[in-house]
């Protein structure tokens, strides 16, 4: 089928299975449309072209987390989703939650507060919780645990990512109470980060 | 002795690239022209060789697996080149079988042009194999008819046997007037990192070229030119940052199938990725074990004398079995000092899957055996526990039960000391009585340790490459695989210490055989302790150099009035600067690269025991640890829940806060699994868990803030000071919940994990008592 959608903000349209899975759809199929020009770091040098490589296969049953996306604002996981599920949908992966150069508060919170460890269950953890944000910008700890709960993480405990959940909730709350403009230099949003112990236990 | 540095709280230097979901990891890097591998594993799926665990392979039906569109070559064991046999310390691993030794062995392997022709490709196979008698448990393994797994192993089923002993365990514990027995038995664990094992390969001019998620790159060409009669040094073999691997990917998982799928792709690209329930079917588990436990002491709570046995399951090939048999016996008797110790080992070839290395590597397994018979004894003689652990607790200047001297860095007393002070500890009773209705509580204390490193007997060396750019920037070759553990970013953190640079002036690349020097595998919490060392001194090499070549610009002749800044070498009395990127241009490449390595210190007149080890014992270093649990039990379901946990590590000191929280609580994580949700479930050799629903890790609501504190110290050899703490922190939960447990209870819990059913058993049989258990028993 023809398949047209929105992969973070700009237009994808090829040529797939409808009942491809979703999941390789994004890691597979996109590497045929031409990229951004850059390639994949390492000694691959493989041509990434549209490819969303962050989004992860963990268990491709529904089970980990890891392939978490968006759909139209929706958390989803890409590994149960077909290929017809995508179209004219806005898909959101974790690359594509802030803007280059500008990381989204979540991915900030993410790497301050120590919520990366190997990394490969971050992509989708932070769609869980941008998800978890865009319908409760103050969340407890025992809420954040909650929607996580369907995201696994092998490294860290849970403690740093909790954490880094009510620290992005902090800024988040700080930024649309004071708009700033220099989001990524962080100096008008500092003042969030005081927020980040907030709604413990 | 390195000099201490300040402490930098500070990100991950890994951690934004991971949290943009910009970081490649081995599969992402993948062309797009890859053709797809994947092993026909008979015994693991539907057909007619379904549960034959072992097995003479008769023959392998490729034709309607060819006859599929898009399949391009099936192989079986005769079209391996080499010796077709893998291993890290002992070679007896088929890379594709012609005898099967567990359900998951592999008989072939399928390449396809997609994943959809090599899922149709394997379904079509069909093996013809007779099946042989098996055994699936380890002491009947040892009998006398048994089924041997590897019929040409002169010890049978019996991979290693082994004692350690010091003193006369035997009449001491005739003689202790209070002793203490129990038998204990802890189950398989499955890895469940999140990123399945994976990896690609190419055959190009020069060799065999492999990106693979593994911790043991440079390990991995001799394993993989030994088994496919490659010459190890044509292989190269890239290792990104890995998804995860605790111990999983320590040796060769895709890598020798990936090789010799390779080898018959006419040179294109081949990827293979195991997907879950492959990863649970084929991949390395942590070993079960049976421990039979004596532990003796005097009416004051002096430890006297330990007597234990234990078996281990290694399952179908060796892999580490000894190794991990080897650091359970060293541990065995727990960071104490005991005068008497013996204690013997027997590791065991079953037609189970294959068990390796898993974090708390060996420890993990007897340390609820240790505590519990603690706590037995703490009760038997009325003692306070974390009383009778502080008489006990080993210090600077004591022997090991080994008998080795504790001569580096060791505060498990100051460990203790801050547990007895938590109010985790110091308000149990109130905690304890505060139980809501149909709700039992309890506290408990665990003190664990970890060795760290090979141990005797192999160098544990690291070699660090150290270059600066053409613009004045460095660059660290990291060569320690990063699993997730943190030791790139503070290798970046120590280099940028230790040149006094700018963390952003630090650089790092990610082990690539080709480009990095051999520096061991990312195992045995020696990962920062040994490569951290050698790069300190790369570090110094390079300053040494900087000074030099600027004293010659700079027209000065004493090394000592100039200094290293950030961006520049500085004239110190005139302030006159010589930017590192002016430098940088008149130095060749070869002139801008430092390498220095490391070698661990190892223990010194070691005992005069524990002969039947190969290699690893005993160790010198040690991480140590006291963890506290709360847990509530609901007295109708015996679920249990982990309300409060507290882990206090010695680690020597801490470099950086994060990465040592990151590493505590991370490992107290999986303890609380290992402890009460992992249950592995086997049935004759098939496994019944094959998916993360059926084999529960612990989600985000599973587990509590674990508080992580640090009981710090400095260990002189360690680089800053500091020691390893990746492996220490798995091994306190599953005692420390027993414990809490048992306090709860008043019936201590000996089988691992602690499922409701078991718990809830317990429930019922400490209400048939009248007060708290007695453990104790007296000689």
């Amino acid at each position: 089928m023809k398949l047209s959608f929105h992969l973070n903000g700009t237009p994808v349209a090829l040529d797939t299975a409808p009942d491809r899975r979703a999941l390789d759809v994004l890691r597979e199929d996109l590497r045929a449309l031409p990229g951004h020009g850059h390639t994949a770091r390492g000694a691959g040098e493989a041509d990434e072209g549209r490819a969303a490589l962050d989004v992860k296969e963990g268990c491709g049953t529904g089970e980990c987390g890891v392939c978490s996306i968006l759909v139209d604002g929706e958390h989803k996981l890409a590994c149960l989703m077909l290929a017809a599920q995508l179209e004219g949908r806005r898909v959101t992966t974790a690359a594509g939650l802030g803007a280059p150069g500008r990381p989204h508060a979540v991915q900030r919170a993410f790497a301050e507060m120590g919520a990366v460890q190997c990394g490969f269950c971050t992509p989708g953890m932070e769609i869980a919780a941008a998800a978890l944000l865009a319908r409760n910008p103050a969340p407890t700890r025992a809420e954040a645990r909650r929607a996580l709960s369907g995201n696994l993480c092998r490294c860290t405990g849970y403690v740093k990512i909790v954490d880094a959940v009510l620290a992005a909730a902090a800024m988040l709350r700080a930024e649309r109470a004071a708009p700033c403009e220099t989001y990524e230099s962080g100096e008008a949003c500092e003042s969030g980060e005081a927020g980040a112990g907030e709604g413990g236990k | 002795m390195i000099p201490s540095g300040p402490h930098i709280p500070q990100p991950r230097a890994d951690a934004l690239a991971k949290a943009l979901g910009a970081e490649r990891y081995a599969l992402d890097t993948a062309p797009a022209d890859c053709l797809w591998a994947g092993a026909y594993r008979p015994g693991a799926v539907p057909g007619p060789s379904f549960g034959v665990a072992h097995g003479r392979v008769r023959s392998v039906d490729v034709s309607a697996a060819l006859a599929v569109p898009g399949v391009v070559r099936v192989l079986t064991a005769v079209d391996v080149p080499g010796t077709n046999r893998q291993g890290i310390v002992h070679k007896d691993q088929p890379v594709l079988c012609d005898v099967v030794r567990h359900a998951g062995d592999p008989v072939a392997l399928v390449l396809a042009e997609s994943a959809s022709a090599l899922r149709l490709g394997l379904a079509a196979l069909r093996a013809d194999i007779e099946p042989l008698p098996a055994v699936f448990d380890p002491e009947l393994a040892l009998k006398k008819n048994a089924p041997l797994l590897h019929p040409q192993h002169k010890g049978g089923n019996l991979l290693l046997r082994a004692v350690i002993a010091k003193g006369d365990a035997r009449s001491a514990l005739k003689s202790a007037p209070v002793v203490v027995r129990g038998a204990f038995s802890t189950p398989v664990q499955e890895h469940a990192f999140l990123e399945p094992q994976c990896g690609w390969a190419q055959m190009l001019p020069g060799g065999l070229h492999m990106t693979v998620s593994t911790q043991s790159p440079f390990r991995d060409r001799f394993e993989i030119g030994h088994a496919l009669g490659l010459n190890p040094f044509s292989i190269r073999i890239v290792a990104p940052y890995l998804g995860g691997g605790f111990g999983g990917k320590d040796g060769s998982t895709v890598q020798c199938l990936l090789g010799l799928a390779a080898l018959n792709s006419d040179g294109r690209p081949v990827r293979m990725a195991w997907d879950r329930e492959e990863s649970i079917l084929a991949g390395y588990k942590r070993h079960a074990v049976r421990l039979r436990y004596a532990l003796g002491a005097e009416r004051d709570g002096t430890l006297v004398a330990l007597s234990c046995r234990l078996v281990f399951d290694t399952g179908a090939y060796a892999h580490l079995g000894g190794e991990v048999m080897e650091l359970s016996m060293e541990h065995a008797g727990g960071p104490y000092r005991i005068p008497h110790v013996r204690v013997e080992g027997r590791c065991v070839y079953t037609n189970n899957p294959v068990a390796g290395a898993f974090r708390g590597f060996g420890v993990a397994q007897v340390s609820p055996a240790f505590e519990g018979l603690m706590d037995e004894l703490a009760a038997a003689l009325g003692m306070d526990p974390l009383a009778l652990r502080r008489k006990n607790a080993l210090g600077p200047g004591d022997v090991n039960t080994s008998g080795v001297a504790v001569t580096s860095s060791s505060h498990l007393p100051e460990c203790l000391d801050l547990a007895a002070a938590h109010p985790l500890w110091t308000g149990r009773d109130e905690w304890r009585k505060a139980a809501p209705p149909f709700t039992l509580r309890g506290v408990g204390l665990a003190a664990v340790f970890n060795g760290m490193g090979y141990g005797r007997g192999l160098a544990d060396m690291a070699i660090a490459k150290l270059e600066m750019t053409e613009t004045g920037g460095f660059l660290v070759y990291n060569a320690v695989a990063d699993m997730g553990q943190g030791n790139a970013s503070a290798f970046a953190l120590l280099a940028a210490q230790e040149l006094n640079q700018e963390q952003a002036a630090i650089g790092l690349v990610q082990p690539d055989t080709e480009r990095c020097h051999p520096s061991g595998s990312s195992s045995a919490g020696r990962t920062t302790y040994t490569f951290g060392n050698a790069l300190v001194r790369a570090c110094a090499a390079m300053r040494r150099k900087l000074l030099a070549r600027a004293a010659m610009a700079l027209l000065v002749d004493d090394l000592d009035a100039l200094e290293l800044i950030p961006g520049a070498v500085r004239h110190k009395a005139t302030g006159k600067a010589l930017p590192l990127a002016v430098m940088a241009r008149f130095l060749t490449r070869d002139d801008r690269v430092c390498v220095a390595e490391a070698l661990m210190p190892v223990a010194q007149n070691p005992p005069a025991t524990g002969k039947d080890f190969v290699i690893g014992f005993p160790h010198l270093l040690f991480a140590y640890a006291a963890h506290l649990a709360r847990v509530e039990v609901d007295e109708l379901t015996g679920r249990v829940r982990v309300c409060d946990y507290a882990a206090i590590t010695d680690g020597g000191r801490v470099l950086n806060r994060q990465g040592f929280d990151q590493q505590a609580q991370g490992g107290a994580a999986q303890g609380i699994g290992y402890a009460l949700f992992e249950d592995f479930r086997l049935s004759a050799g098939v496994i019944k868990t094959r998916d993360l629903s059926t084999y529960l890790i612990p989600t985000a609501l599973d587990l509590p803030d674990i508080e992580s504190l640090a009981a710090e110290g400095f260990e002189e050899t360690g680089p800053h000071g500091l020691k390893g703490v990746g492996e220490v922190g798995m091994n306190g939960p599953a005692p420390a919940i027993a414990a809490a447990l048992s306090d709860a209870l008043g019936v201590r819990l000996r089988d691992l994990p602690f499922t409701p059913e078991r718990v809830l058993a317990a429930v019922k049989s400490g209400r048939n008592k009248s007060g708290r258990n007695k453990g104790g028993k007296r000689a």
